[in-house]
C-alpha cells in the first residue's frame, strides 16, 4: 500500500476528519483541563485545516487496485467542512457540563467522519466513514441512558440497513464502471441504490422516523451534535452526486411538509425540532432536485445556516431541559421571566430557521426558492412559499411561545452554566451577523453568487409573509392548543405491527421481554434435558449398561479388525 | 408583597401590556402592506406580483396548515404511551 503525501506547496495537507476523530479517541482517556483544552482545540485546528488544504485531490493511496482519496478538497467540500468544523466547537463548548464525558468524545469521532465523508475523493472512502458515522452517533444517543436504548437499537438498525444497501450501491457501480472516484452519479447504473442508501439519512419517505425517534432520545447536549451531521452530511453527498436528480423536489417537497404537519401535532419541544429537521432538508433535496447553480448554492448556503440555526435552538430547548428535565410543552411555559439568555437566543434561532430579515435564514433560503423561478416552476415556487409560511408557525413561533411564553407554568429555573449560554451567545452572533453581512458566506459558496437579498420587494413580501403567519397562529390560537399525544408515523409498521399481527395470527405475544423469556425458558429445557440429574448426560448410570457398552464397543473393533483383515488378504 | 405576586404583575403578561402589544402587532401588519405601494412586487407567474399577496398567501396558507394536521390528527393522534414507556 503506497501513501501518497501530496507536496504541501499550497498548503497543509493533512485530512480535517481524521483529526477529528483522533481527538475524539483521546477525549476517551482525557480528564480535566487537558479535556477541556482538547474539546476547544481541536475543532479549532481542523477548522483551520480546512482553510489551508490545498484544492485538489492530495492524500491518496492504492487499495485492492482502487485508488482511494482520503483528502478532495474544492469549495463545495469547504463550505461543509468549515460548518461542520465550527459546529463540533460550538456543541463541544455547550456539552462541557455533561457527566457522561464519553458522549463527547463520541460526537468528536461523529463529527471527525462527517468531515471524513466530505473530503472523501472516493466512494469506498465515503462508505468507511459513513459506517463510523452511524455507529459513533449510535453511541452518542445511547449514552444518553436507558430511556434511549430502545430507539438507539432501532436506529442502529435501520442505518446499518442503509449502509448495506448503499454498499450493495457502490458495488454494483464500481464492478460496471470499475471507477470508485465519488462524482456525479445520476448516469450509473447503480444509482438508485446508492441514492436510496443515501436518502436514508436525510430522513426520506418512508423511513422518516427515525429521526424524531431517536434524536429527542439523547441526551441535552446529545442532540445538538446529532441534528447536525448526519442529515448534512447526507444533503452533501446528494449534492455532490446527485444534482439535477428531478425526483429530489418531490421527495424534498414530501418531506418539507411532513415535517410542518408532524411538528405542528407534536407536543415534545425537542421532537417538534427534530420534524423540524426533516422539514429544513427537504427544502435543500429541492434545490438539489431542481439543480441550477441558483439552487445548488441555496442549497449549500441553506445547509450551512441551518446547521447554525437549528444547533442554536435545540442549544436553548437542551438548555430547558438540563435546568427543568422536562421536555413536553403541556408541562412547560412562561420560562422567560428566569430564563432570558436562553428565551432571547431561542427566539433568534427561530427567527433565523423563519428566514426574518437580518438573520440567517433571510439571505439563505430565498436562493432555493429563486432556483424555482429560474426553472420556471410554479407549482414548486407557490408550494416553498407556502412552507416558508409553514416553518414560522411550527418553528419560528410554536417552539418559543409554548416554551417561554403560553402559560405560567410556575417553574422558575435560571439560565444554564455560563458555558451553554456563551455556546448559545456565539451561534447568536453567527445568524445575525451572517444575517447583516452575507458575503463572507457567498464567498464560500460552490458556485457565483447572482442574488441580492435586500431589495425592497423582498424584504417587505417577506415580512408580510411572516407577519401574516404570525397572524394566523395566534388567531387560531385554541386550534394549537398541546394535548399529550403522539402522531402515528411509518414506525408503527416495526414498532407495533409485528406485536399485533402474531398476537391476531398465532395467539403469542411477540414482544422483545416476552421473546427474551421464551428463549431463556426454551435454553433451560434443553440443559435440564441433557444435564438435568435425570438428564442423558447428568444422571449416574447403572455398571450393567457400562458393561454393555463397552462390549458392544469391543465387539464393533473386533468385527471392524476382520473387514481389515479380509480386504488386505484379497489385495495380496 | 410575595415573590408570586412580582411574577403575576410581570409586564409582559399584563393585560395593558398584551393590548398594546396586538395594537403594534396590527399596526406593523398594515405598514407591510402599505409597503407593496413603496416597493412594488416583481411577480414571476402573475398573482405573486399583486399588492398583498405575501399578506394572504401567508394568512391563508397557515389556516391550512393549522386545519388540515388537525384532521390528520384526528386518526393519527394516540396517547403518548402509546408505545409504552
Amino acid at each position: 500500500m503506497e501513501v501518497e503525501l501530496a507536496a504541501s506547496a499550497n498548503g497543509i495537507a493533512v485530512p480535517p476528519g481524521l483529526v477529528l476523530i483522533a481527538a475524539g479517541l483521546l477525549l476517551t482517556a482525557a480528564r480535566g483541563r487537558v479535556r477541556h483544552a482538547i474539546v476547544l482545540a481541536a475543532p479549532l485546528l481542523v477548522l483551520a485545516l480546512v482553510w489551508m488544504v490545498p484544492d485538489e485531490p492530495s492524500v491518496s493511496f492504492a487499495y485492492l487496485s482502487y485508488d482511494l482519496t482520503l483528502l478532495r478538497s474544492d469549495p463545495l467540500a469547504r463550505v461543509f467542512g468549515t460548518v461542520f468544523a465550527f459546529m463540533a466547537f460550538a456543541g463541544g463548548l455547550f456539552a462541557l457540563k455533561q457527566d457522561r464525558r464519553a458522549e463527547m468524545a463520541a460526537a468528536y469521532v461523529y463529527a471527525g467522519a462527517a468531515i471524513g465523508v466530505v473530503y472523501a475523493g472516493d466512494l469506498v472512502s465515503v462508505f468507511i466513514f459513513w459506517e463510523i458515522m452511524a455507529v459513533a452517533s449510535t453511541m452518542v444517543i445511547w449514552l444518553a441512558g436507558e430511556g434511549a436504548r430502545a430507539a438507539g437499537q432501532r436506529y442502529i438498525i435501520i442505518h446499518l440497513f442503509g449502509g448495506v444497501v448503499l454498499m450493495a450501491g457502490i458495488a454494483w457501480h464500481v464492478a460496471a464502471t470499475g471507477s470508485v472516484a465519488f462524482d456525479l452519479l445520476t448516469a450509473s447504473p447503480a444509482k438508485w441504490l446508492i441514492l436510496a442508501g443515501f436518502l436514508l439519512n436525510v430522513g426520506a419517505p418512508p423511513l422518516s422516523a427515525w429521526l424524531p425517534d431517536a434524536y429527542p432520545s439523547s441526551s441535552w447536549s446529545g442532540m445538538v451534535f446529532l441534528s447536525a451531521f448526519t442529515t448534512k452530511t447526507a444533503v452533501y453527498v446528494l449534492l455532490r452526486g446527485f444534482a439535477g436528480e428531478s425526483i429530489l423536489i418531490w421527495i424534498g417537497l414530501y418531506m418539507v411538509f411532513y415535517g410542518i404537519i408532524y411538528a405542528i401535532l407534536e407536543n415534545d419541544m425537542r421532537r417538534i425540532l427534530a420534524y423540524s429537521i426533516v422539514n429544513q432538508v427537504g427544502f435543500m433535496l429541492t434545490g438539489i432536485g431542481i439543480g441550477t447553480e441558483m439552487a445548488l448554492n441555496g442549497t449549500a448556503s441553506h445547509a450551512f445556516v441551518h446547521i447554525l440555526y437549528k444547533a442554536l435552538l435545540l442549544m436553548s430547548a437542551g438548555s430547558v431541559l438540563f435546568m427543568t428535565g422536562k421536555s413536553k410543552c403541556t408541562d412547560l411555559g412562561g420560562l422567560f421571566r428566569t430564563m432570558p439568555v436562553t428565551t432571547i437566543c431561542g427566539i433568534i434561532g427561530a427567527l433565523s430557521i423563519s428566514a426574518f430579515p437580518l438573520t440567517s435564514g433571510f439571505i439563505a433560503k430565498s436562493m432555493i426558492a429563486e432556483g424555482a423561478i429560474g426553472e420556471h416552476m410554479a407549482l414548486v415556487w407557490f408550494l416553498l412559499t407556502a412552507a416558508s409560511a409553514g416553518v414560522f408557525l411550527h418553528a419560528g413561533i410554536k417552539f418559543p411561545w409554548f416554551v417561554f411564553f403560553q402559560k405560567d407554568s410556575g417553574l422558575r429555573p435560571p439560565d444554564p452554566p455560563w458555558t451553554m449560554q456563551a455556546a448559545m451567545v456565539v451561534l447568536s452572533a453567527a445568524c445575525i451577523g451572517l444575517g447583516v453581512l452575507p458575503g463572507p458566506l457567498y464567498a464560500m459558496l460552490p458556485f457565483p453568487v447572482d442574488f441580492v437579498p435586500y431589495t425592497g420587494p423582498h424584504v417587505i413580501s417577506q415580512l408580510q409573509l411572516l407577519l401574516f403567519s404570525g397572524l394566523a397562529f395566534f388567531l387560531m390560537l385554541g386550534w394549537l392548543r398541546r394535548t399529550e399525544t403522539i402522531t402515528l408515523d411509518f414506525d408503527w409498521l416495526w414498532r407495533r405491527w409485528p406485536e399485533i399481527a402474531s398476537r391476531w395470527m398465532v395467539g403469542i405475544e411477540l414482544s422483545p421481554a416476552a421473546l427474551t423469556d421464551r428463549a431463556v425458558e426454551r435454553v433451560r429445557q434443553v440443559m435440564d434435558h441433557k444435564y438435568g440429574p435425570a438428564g442423558t448426560l447428568g444422571r449416574t448410570w447403572p455398571t450393567g449398561i457400562m458393561a454393555f457398552w463397552a462390549t458392544v464397543l469391543l465387539g464393533a473393533i473386533l468385527i471392524f479388525y476382520y473387514f481389515r483383515v479380509g480386504i488386505r488378504s484379497a489385495g495380496s | 408583597m410575595t415573590p408570586n405576586d412580582n411574577d403575576r404583575d410581570h409586564w409582559l403578561v399584563r393585560p395593558r401590556t398584551i393590548t398594546g402589544l396586538w395594537i403594534a402587532f396590527i399596526v406593523i401588519l398594515a405598514l407591510t402592506v402599505l409597503g407593496d405601494f413603496v416597493f412594488p412586487p416583481k411577480g414571476k407567474f402573475g398573482v405573486d406580483g399583486t399588492i398583498s399577496f405575501y399578506a394572504w398567501f401567508g394568512l391563508v396558507s397557515c389556516v391550512a396548515l393549522i386545519i388540515g394536521p388537525r384532521l390528520l390528527g384526528m386518526i393519527l393522534k394516540r396517547s403518548d404511551d402509546y408505545y409504552g414507556s
